[in-house]
């Protein structure tokens, strides 16, 4: 059988660090970073006698996520121990839910090449994470740090319903985006806050049995999910037409290697022994306290997108693309408000700042200027006293200093010349230095015209307004 | 005078009369346990040095207001910062708590003075004090005999005089029955009435601190000063807090007592039998009505009990594995024998035998079979419970089906030990309240409790009821023997 023939089917698990302020069980500081266990308390590092209080704000951001991923949330609802042995787990049993998660029966829409496409979500639940081992440089052992242990996460799940590595990532996007948009999560997945766990199986196309999975771990980019998810297809393509059959198991994806390795034997089955954590109350939600959570929900991608498009005129492609992430949108609304040009604000963010972000491998929220800074660079293009290619100037300087565009063309003597004098002085000059150009231009080659503007640009440095060049150099030429 | 042999509230009169000072009472204290703890055996930890240092700083300010001067004893499975909490196990042998129980701040605010902590079975799981890591505690009627448990250097410790009255955990009987088998009074709140936090936990849903005194008056003084809500354990209930001691009215007129027959069937000892029945009569001569009946779910209560509050354990004790503090093996080469040799050589046999029971009855497959059927069975018992009390104030019980028994005689038979719970096992798996008061002693002069049990929250009316008992009989006026 050829690759074609196969379906790929995925399923993902993402962990997200929800933003509280505080850890889900404890008031320590849920701040990343810090020296090694000095976010930590009794209750966080499992002192004997210790009880956890449930953080109410984590219940709040977790039932937030569930509405705006269309999710039923539940009224009755409480948490579980899940218990296992691991140095950074202090407890040996994390705090999860089991059959009673906050939100179920959701679905996340994302786009592919035929169209929308509907990602359905088994659950969302709430748990604690653990800490982390750090590994001794000098292999004397491993030390743990408990600085992570309690901080708050969701774990989203999702129903087996991406059909491709591609697909995967425009519903991570997806996800990370809507959870942005009602900032319950910041989202970083190079600080590890947002992790995913992906499912992957294939199978004959048509079939309607799911094929055995593998579950890959430790993917912390897009990028990586991408690749990850491309090298198991694969493989699990080979094992198969070589007449071998996969294994249900937990694998790690190395980055470097581009491979995925076996985690655990299968004789190490954990068996978790979940129970209800009799420390707990049972967590009951009212309606009025629902009601009032879907209220507040701030405006979503999806909704915002069909606003752009009404109220701004944009194309679907760039309303899609500025709401792809909330702080690009937050950006272009916040400098259309000013400068009233969403056309022009749209453009400069898809084109060129897109382009600088790209080159330096940024994230939207790492934009260094605010809405008012790109706001002013628009209207000093429009009102002519820059040229557009000094705003591309002046936009790498805006990435590197957060000065205002006035104050930095103002520093660097980058003010357009639009005196007519000052241009005809400068016309003039060129004229007589390059006999050669205007007897081509004055025997019918246009193009020499072009020489001329350029050799008078180079004479200003790139100051003179080009369209008042433009026309002053054809009144006396042709005279 | 022999202050050893006061009250609290008698030693707390003396001490506002300025008829004694507080480093008289703790100076008797420290002395009594010199001469006592050789055969007593009941401390894990003493504290006399710090005892006496506070009480001479008590005395200069002169200040005796709330409890300030009053001595007490704690069971070592309530944490007290930087004061060892070992649980009377080894893998806690060493282990210094950084931080107060909330039972210990409320005590601390009150100016009490903390004599040191008592004996206990490991981790609270025995009726004999027995299975300590460290010493056995006797009894101080009779030095061959246990004094109970788990909380029994508590009892032990009060029984003998050598605390005014102490702190104990009481998940299946650890409070009531050694306070029975000891000769004093000894409460288990209802679940949730006061704070669990800060101690140790051996079954979360069952847990609950309460106080050990000498009498009656003693441990509504004690209740009122460690119940009450408390953020830091939700499961703490927030009711309105009441005054225990307003509640002791020496008077049981029209008082409605259930005898529900179960308890004093098979197992039960004839003598403790005869000594229920001659303080029921002395219930009715004091007015009470009383009736008989039947409570047949109360039979199931104790395997339901040794299935939750082992699932519980199992999971509760998973902390102690040897990374962060707490015995570590010397015996590793990978991360596995660290948790299996430390937990190996750290914990005691009982103890190992309630999480191997525990991680059992929560495993796939087992689940359904043990865990939910219990919890199952709890919800019948509750209701048989809550049914009862809409036509009782209280129900009276035996405390224990026997008087103490010897040391050595049961300790290898798991079994006949889980059996000595059987009259308080239901209790906690009820929730609701239940004191143990001294009934009268059997043909060798040990010591017979009675356990008044009362609806959720419904102390004040236990209080009474042991309150009036006590007034109206001289068995208070028993003191132990120390015989050898």
């Amino acid at each position: 059988m050829s690759r074609s023939d196969y379906e790929v089917v995925i399923g993902l698990e993402v962990h997200a660090e929800l933003s509280t302020k505080t850890k889900i069980f404890c008031s320590c500081p849920t701040e990343f970073g810090g020296e090694p266990n000095t976010h930590c308390c009794p209750i966080c590092m499992a002192m004997p006698g210790t009880l956890p209080v449930l953080n109410e704000k984590v219940v709040e951001y977790a039932v937030k996520a569930g509405l705006a991923t269309n999710c039923e949330i539940s009224r009755d609802s409480k948490n579980d121990r899940k218990n296992y042995f691991y140095p950074d787990l202090p407890k040996a049993y994390q705090i999860s839910q089991f059959d009673k998660p906050l939100c179920e029966r959701g679905y996340v829409e994302i786009e592919n090449e035929d169209g929308k496409k509907k990602i359905r979500l088994t659950r969302i639940h709430i748990e604690e994470d653990a800490g982390k081992l750090n590994h001794d440089e000098y292999g004397r052992g491993s030390l743990v740090d408990l600085n992570r242990a309690g901080v708050p996460l969701i774990e989203i799940v999702s129903e087996p319903d991406i059909r491709s590595a591609k697909e995967a990532e425009s519903y991570l996007r997806k996800l990370k985006s809507i959870l942005e948009y009602i900032e319950v999560s910041d989202c970083k997945m190079q600080e590890g806050s947002l992790r995913a766990d992906v499912n992957v199986s294939i199978r004959k196309k048509g079939a309607t049995e799911y094929g055995t999975r593998t579950e890959m771990k430790n993917m912390n980019s897009f990028r990586s999910i991408v690749r990850a998810i491309e090298y198991e297809v694969e493989r699990q393509i080979d094992v198969v037409e070589n007449g071998g059959k996969i294994d249900q198991e937990t694998l790690r994806w190395d980055d470097v290697s581009g491979k995925t390795f076996s985690m655990r034997d299968k004789e190490d089955a954990q068996d978790y022994r979940y129970f209800p954590d009799p420390d707990l109350v049972a967590i009951r939600l009212s309606e009025d306290y629902i009601e009032n959570i879907k209220k507040n929900l701030p405006e979503l991608p999806e909704s915002r997108k069909i606003r752009y498009v009404e109220e701004y005129k944009l194309t679907e492609k760039e309303a899609n693309a500025l709401t792809a992430s909330k702080y690009l949108s937050n950006l272009f609304e916040g400098a259309t408000k000013i400068c009233n040009n969403p056309k022009a604000v749209s453009n400069w963010l898809m084109s060129d700042v897109a382009k600088i972000l790209n080159g330096k491998e940024l994230e939207p929220e790492e934009i260094p200027f605010g809405a008012e800074n790109l706001a002013e660079l628009i209207t000093l293009i429009e009102k002519g006293t820059i040229s557009t290619k000094i705003a591309k100037d002046v936009l790498d300087e805006m990435f590197e200093s957060a000065k205002m565009p006035s104050e930095i063309i103002k520093e660097k003597g980058w003010v357009q010349i639009s005196d007519e004098g000052a241009i005809k002085e400068v016309v003039l000059k060129v004229i007589s230095a390059n006999a050669q150009s205007v007897a081509d231009y004055k025997s019918g080659k246009e193009k020499a015209l072009g020489f001329l503007v350029g050799q008078a640009m180079k004479e200003t440095r790139g100051k003179a307004n080009p369209q008042m060049l433009n026309e002053m150099f054809k009144e006396e030429l042709n005279k | 005078m022999n202050l050893t042999e006061l009250t609290v509230h008698e030693l707390k009169e003396k001490l506002n009369n300025k008829e004694i000072t507080s480093q008289d009472i703790v100076k008797a204290y420290v002395d009594r346990i010199n001469e006592k703890e050789p055969e007593v055996k009941a401390f894990i930890t003493t504290l006399c040095d710090e005892a006496l240092e506070q009480a001479k700083k008590i005395d200069e300010e002169g200040d005796y207001s709330s409890f300030k001067g009053i001595p007490i004893g704690i069971k070592d499975n309530i944490n007290i910062t930087g004061v060892k909490t070992t649980c009377a196990s080894r893998m806690l042998e060493n282990f210094v708590s950084p931080y107060d129980a909330t039972v210990i701040e409320k005590l601390k605010d009150e100016g009490i003075i903390n004599l040191g902590k008592l004996n206990m079975d490991e981790f609270a799981m025995g009726g004999s004090t027995e299975y300590s890591y460290f010493k056995k505690t006797s009894n101080p009627w009779d030095l061959n005999r246990v004094p109970g448990g788990s909380s029994g250097g508590s009892a032990a410790a009060v029984a003998a005089g050598m605390a005014p009255w102490a702190l104990g955990s009481d998940t299946g009987g650890s409070i009531r029955q050694p306070s029975s088998f000891c000769g004093v009074v000894g409460m288990k709140p209802t679940y949730g009435l006061v704070s669990r936090y800060g101690l140790v936990a051996f079954a979360s849903s069952l847990d609950q601190i309460g106080p050990i005194t000498k009498d009656v008056r003693d441990n509504a003084m004690l209740l009122n000063i460690i119940a009450g809500h408390d953020e830091k354990d939700t499961t703490s209930e927030n009711i309105e807090k009441k005054d225990y001691v307003k509640a002791l009215k020496n008077d049981v007129k029209g008082l409605k007592i259930g005898v529900p027959k179960e308890f004093y069937g098979e197992g039960i000892n004839p003598e403790v039998k005869k000594a229920l029945e001659t303080a029921i009569a002395k219930y009715k001569e004091l007015g009470a009505e009383v009736e008989e009946f039947s409570m047949d779910v109360a039979k199931y209560a104790l395997a339901t009990y040794y299935i939750i509050a082992c699932a519980e354990a199992s999971s509760n004790l998973g902390r102690f594995d040897g990374i962060r503090y707490g015995y570590r093996t010397k015996e590793f080469s990978n991360l596995k024998d660290i948790y299996k040799n430390s937990r190996s050589e750290g914990f005691g046999a009982e103890v190992k035998r309630r999480i191997i029971l525990g991680t059992y009855v929560l495993s796939s497959g087992y689940y359904d079979a043990y865990y939910k059927k219990a919890q199952q069975v709890r919800t019948l018992v509750k209701n048989e419970f809550s049914k009862a009390f809409e036509k009782y104030d209280v129900l009276v019980t035996p405390t224990a089906p026997t008087v103490a028994f010897n040391i050595g005689e049961k300790s290898n038979n798991p079994l006949e030990m889980y059996l000595a719970d059987i009259c308080t096992v239901p209790i906690n798996i009820a929730g609701v309240p239940a004191i143990s008061v001294p009934c009268g002693v059997d043909s060798n002069g040990m010591p017979i409790g009675m356990q008044i049990i009362g609806k959720h929250f419904a102390e004040e009316t236990i209080l009474n009821a042991a309150y009036t008992y006590e007034q109206n009989t001289n068995f208070k006026e028993n003191k132990p023997t120390f015989k050898k």
